[in-house]
């Protein structure tokens, strides 16, 4: 006969009465405690304990299966407005970090979660970014651990921020970085670009324009898992998030004193992306993503990294965009059989993308 | 997207550039030095460096970039007054995007704000007047800019403003007009232009027409262009052509939009609410006469100089600058002695520099092929 294990005597879940967040919630008192453990704790974990703690506290020796070094991250995320097609802030809280960690070659393991809320923020607002950030930890693969929270009077920011920290461990001989790219190297990149940039601009409802445009925020660890196993060699991997593609490449180019030569032809830029930077003059490849890799790897494993990639849910549009040269500078071989400079943006079009 | 590839086929590019080629010869035959033709429209400045439409341009024919970047062109006096106006505790300036980063003598208009200054990016006029209605106890100012282009929605808006009995709306209204600042660059005796691409927009509002006095009076030719690259070729071609003809005439290119009258009803809002200044001061350039619009007097109360009492000072442009003789074709941006070093798009010296319309800003970003100071010309065309 099987006797069942009984349950650990947890604390009952709290029950939140309150419809808005007022100062009592980050005043450190019995509000807080029931806020946090309602709402935060009982989602990123399943249960709440039966005590917090000021820390989590990592067996170093799980991750030291993984890899020889830590990876060490953080990410502030305002993006305005908090709920977008596609995703939302709290996703892209999860991801941003998810993706900073793993283009650096790392198996992204623990996030951290800071909220800064704003007074009078609906508690259904706060549930729902709650929720979104679970969905996208399970997806992505990782344990959000610990984190904090602050309120803030009206005014002091707007609605919600959050800042999440991020601890990866890295891969026993893959070190990618963007110091590394060589003349003939080959650049790719795993799909349309733009479409994050481009939905925050629609949504934030200045233009009256409509559209089916999405963010593209997805964790991308997988893809760099696909990736990694079949070329541990990767040259410079980087996610090509604010100041879009082009950026990613000026960094890349100045950090190896290498230039890079880009076929505007093959760089894929979905329909209403590029109908939308037609009608404002913007340039996609300066258009913010958040989820979109920029790959380096040596030509002659291009052909299996590519095959790779597309074999990879996150991945299926994955093109060959350019290449490696003596250069100095990051250029673009137009459709229209002229070449021009791709230099870094100047200034900041558009604030609050993430 | 339908009706934009069809203006970027390279094929027909090709065959354009041949005919150019063979006009390019013909003309430079019994003249030192290339022909030089000036684009007027900062749309266009930013459609010939994106394409690197002029790599493709044989040694004998020469784009000169005009003055046509509303946003250069605004001197630092005008810049300062806007300043003033958003630091009045009463109000709250309202303007696009692009005007954020020209430097006034002190600051610009980004750093006013985030020293306290209360100022709104918005997309349109529109957007300001929707905020004046959303804040009845602030005086909403729009500090308008461009020429002909966007003045009409500037009208209108003031037109909607009066229907609606809107009081806390005003214009600090800075609208240049093109022709003024042409004849003043033909005036100039250093000028050395053979023929123009005329402005696109600005034609759509003010039609063809008043482009007569450059071809009548200053004997130069002149093709009214659209701003795909096969637009601009062509009209460069027109142009070349109406030189080997030895005419001098207004063409229009670009009639899938421009009309010889120009559009009425955005006339009629201009002329309603809109007086001629006697001079307006532009950046580079200097006092051009009636080259600029202020409010009508029957819209006096939606003015904002009459509400207000702005600084109007002068301030001189910085004496390193070329963009004076940049603007009248005398001097490529990387004859500049600041260009690229004091002068660069995150720090702007001169007006060339500020808007990506700007010439300099547009050799800095797209036609530095080396580190040193070559034009974007001298990378080879890479059909």
């Amino acid at each position: 006969m099987n006797i069942p294990i009984s349950k650990p005597n947890l604390p009952k879940l709290p029950r939140l009465r309150d419809q808005t967040i007022t100062l009592a919630h980050g005043s450190g008192g019995q509000a807080m405690h029931d806020l946090i453990a309602a709402l935060m704790v009982s989602q990123f974990q399943g249960a709440v304990p039966a005590a917090m703690e000021d820390q989590a506290r990592i067996p170093l020796q799980e991750l030291m299966a993984l890899g020889d070094r830590l990876a060490f991250t953080t990410d502030s995320y305002v993006v305005d407005p908090l709920f977008f097609p596609g995703s939302d802030i709290g996703a892209l809280a999860v991801n941003g970090t998810v993706n900073d960690l793993a283009v650096g070659g790392a198996i992204p393991c623990y996030l951290t979660c800071a909220l800064i809320l704003e007074e009078g923020l609906p508690i259904d607002t706060l549930r729902h970014v709650v929720e979104s950030m679970t969905l996208a930890a399970q997806r992505a693969g990782v344990a959000i651990v610990t984190g904090d929270t602050k309120v803030v009077p009206r005014g002091s920011v707007d609605k919600l921020f959050i800042n999440t920290a991020g601890i990866g461990v890295m891969r026993t001989g893959v070190t990618p970085a963007a110091t590394q790219l060589q003349p003939g190297d080959v650049v790719l990149v795993n799909g349309p670009i733009g479409n994050h940039g481009a939905t925050i601009l629609v949504a934030r409802g200045e233009l009256s324009l409509e559209t089916d445009l999405q963010s593209d925020c997805q964790p991308l660890n997988g893809l760099v898992d696909a990736i990694v196993s079949v070329c541990p060699e990767v040259r410079a991997m980087r996610d090509a998030t604010r100041g879009g593609l082009a950026t990613v490449l000026n960094e890349f180019a100045d950090s190896s004193q290498v230039g890079i030569q880009l076929q505007e032809d093959q760089i894929p830029v979905d329909t209403a992306v590029a109908g939308l930077c037609e009608l404002l003059g913007l340039d996609p490849l300066y258009l913010a993503n958040e989820g979109k890799l920029v790959v380096v790897v040596p030509p002659d494993r291009a052909e299996v990294v590519l095959q790779a990639m597309r074999s990879h849910p996150t991945g299926t549009h994955s093109r060959i965009i350019g290449q490696v040269t003596p250069g100095q500078r990051v250029s673009l071989k137009t459709t229209f059989g002229t070449e021009r400079i791709v230099d870094r943006l100047v200034g900041d079009q558009l604030p609050r993308i993430c | 997207m339908k009706y934009v590839q069809e203006f970027r086929d390279p094929q027909k590019a090709h065959g354009l550039l041949e005919e150019i080629t063979v006009l390019g010869d013909q003309l430079t035959q019994s003249r030192p030095g290339p022909i030089k033709i000036m684009e007027v429209c900062g749309g266009h400045t930013h459609a010939i460096f994106k394409y690197g439409l002029e790599s493709l341009l044989p040694p004998t024919v020469e784009l000169i970039h005009g003055p046509g970047c509303p946003v250069c062109i605004m001197p630092k006096g005008q810049l300062d007054d806007a300043i003033a106006l958003a630091q009045h505790p009463d109000v709250m300036l309202t303007t696009f995007g692009d005007v954020m980063r020209v430097p006034g003598s002190r600051q610009s208009l980004l750093q006013a704000k985030a020293e306290g200054a209360d100022i709104r990016m918005v997309y349109s006029p529109l957007d300001a007047l929707a905020i004046a209605q959303k804040h009845p106890d602030r005086e909403v100012v729009f500090f308008a800019i461009g020429f002909e282009t966007t003045a009409p929605s500037t009208a209108l808006t003031v037109l909607q403003a009066e229907r609606q009995g809107i009081e806390n709306f005003s214009l600090f209204c800075n609208h240049v007009l093109v022709v003024p600042a042409l004849e003043a660059l033909l005036s100039n005796p250093d000028l050395q232009l053979d023929g123009f691409i005329g402005p696109g927009h600005v034609s759509m509002v003010i039609g063809a027409r008043p482009y007569q006095v450059i071809a009548e009076r200053y004997r130069k030719p002149i093709t009214v262009s659209g701003f795909e690259p096969l637009d601009i070729l062509q009209s460069l071609w027109m142009v070349l052509r109406q030189l080997a003809d030895g005419r001098c005439e207004v063409e229009n290119q670009y009639t899938r939009l421009v009309q010889e009258e120009g559009n009425a009803v955005a006339l009629a809002a201009m002329a309603k609410v809109f007086a001629v200044r006697d001079q307006f001061e532009w950046r580079g350039l200097g006092d051009i006469p009636a080259s600029g619009f202020r409010m009508h007097p029957d819209y006096a109360r939606f003015d904002a100089e009459a509400k207000f009492t702005l600084p109007h000072r002068r301030v001189a442009d910085h004496k390193a600058c070329a963009c004076g003789d940049i603007l009248k074709g005398v001097k490529k941006p990387w004859e500049c002695k600041v260009f690229g070093t004091a002068c660069t798009p995150e720090h702007p010296i001169g007006a060339c520099m500020v808007s990506s319309e700007g010439a300099c800003a547009a050799y800095y970003k797209y036609g530095r092929a080396t580190v040193d100071r070559q034009p974007a010309r001298s990378q080879p065309a890479l059909r």
